[in-house]
């Protein structure tokens, strides 16, 4: 009898993963969507990461083929209507975050995943950054330090997260095998 | 050695490179926001998009509700107990109040009718509760979980159990945007209620304190003075508790006083809230000098907008 094992540990380089299947990329955006659209208050509001955003870098890394600029610029549009913000102001946000991870992705993925997470920090807070130059230069008035919080904390989600985002692609072994 | 010859056809085909499609959806992005910034054009997209996310909004308000229930259900009886004798008390002192209220608007009924004035509020008013809290930083807006299908009106204003929280501006089939009185584009028409020196309250963003705005510094307010609406913008109905003065700094340097304002409302706090509905009619405005009317019209526009 042989039973599946699930491996909560990040893949071995030289493992051969398998291909991302288009609907649990469809699947893990609608959902990051739905986390962001949670009702929260007080400090877990200024706290709460942009789930999307991670999302978004995490399958533009890790699969470029399904997810680029243009979904990152359809998901932020999504947002923006959630979140009753400017009109296309995460749209611009997510698709330059879209770009910089295509762009940086080759680099990233040569790092273990804690150093990983102190570039997906960066990314994060260039992103917000993006997001608080458009409003100011809107009108809009400059927000606490506090506004920076959430890219921290996405970036300390970065390490669970791929290992989670990782489980359907690693190759299936069973107690047989062992 | 054979070079390659120019035209080469790619082994994989995908289409235009990230940084042609980067500069696309940027392009597209700054398009869009200068369009819902200046003229608004975007309204029915957001409203489609609103109705899609609905579901997705509505299904994420669930777990909170459901630990709320929880942890009502295993509330303690002692803790119940005194709920309940804290609620009798208030009942007691409202109904008190209440019975005040009715002799005080009967008369003031029918001193109207002598004075023919105008009812300006009806009455009508609509319960809702707070979806969610907007999660932009830059803004002061909340989420309520009626819309234009329940009878809610943009330009509406919303109140709590203690005064006016903010106005209904922008209105999806289901649901509709509150802007909070602490929203920097927010100005409210108010008045002192003590000496009935009239003014505006602006709101400052999230973290600030609300001002008083154009006061001269001579002007008769004093810390803990209550502002209620005016009346005069005919968005809000006149009457309603507003906030209360938290400082006044008065510097004859400087043309206006700085009046810092804390609102009565539970503003960031108000769970249920009330929307009501609109006032009547206020009685057209006189003609203009023609002269002046340009000027004039673009600052009227505005006032009405309610910021």
């Amino acid at each position: 009898m042989a039973i599946r094992i699930p491996q909560f540990s990040p893949a071995d380089p030289n493992e051969v993963l398998r291909p991302v299947k288009g609907w649990f990329v469809a699947a893990t955006l609608l959902a990051a969507l739905a986390l962001n659209l949670l009702p929260l208050s007080g400090y877990a509001l200024t706290l709460r990461p942009d789930f999307l955003a991670l999302a978004i870098l995490y399958w533009c890394i890790q699969a470029p083929r399904h997810v680029g600029v243009g979904v990152a610029w359809l998901m932020g549009l999504a947002m923006d209507v959630g979140d009753a913000t400017l009109f296309g102001q995460h749209a611009l946000a997510y698709a330059v975050l879209a770009y910089a991870a295509e762009y940086f992705r080759r680099r990233v993925l040569r790092f273990p995943l804690w150093q990983q997470a102190a570039q997906v920090a960066v990314l994060l807070a260039f992103c917000a950054a993006l997001v608080l130059l458009v409003r100011v230069v809107g009108g809009a008035p400059l927000p606490r330090w506090t506004y920076f919080a959430p890219a921290l904390v996405g970036a300390l989600l970065w390490p669970p997260l791929s290992v989670l985002l990782q489980l359907p692609q690693r190759p299936v072994r069973t107690s047989a095998s062992l | 050695m054979p070079t390659l010859p120019a035209d080469t056809p790619d082994f994989f085909h995908r289409g235009p490179s990230p940084a042609a499609r980067l500069v696309f959806f940027a392009l597209l992005s700054i398009a869009l926001m200068f369009l819902d910034t200046r003229f608004r054009y975007l309204e029915q997209v957001r409203q489609v998009v609103g109705v899609a996310l609905y579901p997705v909004q509505r299904a994420m308000t669930l777990p909170g509700q459901a630990a709320a229930s929880v942890a009502a259900y295993f509330a303690s009886k002692r803790e119940l107990a005194a709920e309940n004798d804290a609620l009798k008390a208030r009942l007691a002192e409202v109904g008190a109040a209440a019975q005040g209220v009715a002799t005080t608007r009967s008369e003031n009924e029918r001193l109207k009718a002598l004075l023919d004035i105008r009812t300006r509020f009806g009455g009508a008013a609509l319960a809702v509760q707070v979806l969610y809290t907007g999660r932009d930083a830059f803004t002061q807006k909340l989420v309520v979980d009626k819309g234009r299908d329940a009878g809610v009106a943009p330009g509406a204003a919303v109140v709590d159990a203690d005064g006016i929280v903010g106005q209904v501006t922008r209105v999806f089939p289901y649901m509709a945007e509150v802007t909070l009185v602490t929203d920097k584009d927010h100005v409210i028409p108010v008045k002192i209620e003590r000496g009935g020196a009239r003014g505006v309250m602006a709101g400052s963003g999230a973290g600030r304190a609300p001002e008083l705005r154009f006061m001269p510094p001579s002007a008769d307010v004093r810390v803990g003075d209550l502002l209620v609406t005016s009346g005069l913008d005919g968005t809000y109905p006149p009457g309603l508790a507003v906030a209360r003065v938290a400082a006044v700094e008065r510097d004859t340097g400087q043309i206006f006083a700085r009046i810092a304002l804390a609102p009565v409302a539970g503003v960031d706090r108000s769970e249920q809230l009330l929307v009501l509905g609109p006032s009547a009619e206020l009685p057209a405005r006189p003609e203009e000098p023609a002269s002046a009317e340009g000027e004039k019209k673009a600052g009227r526009s505005r006032l009405r907008r309610g910021g």
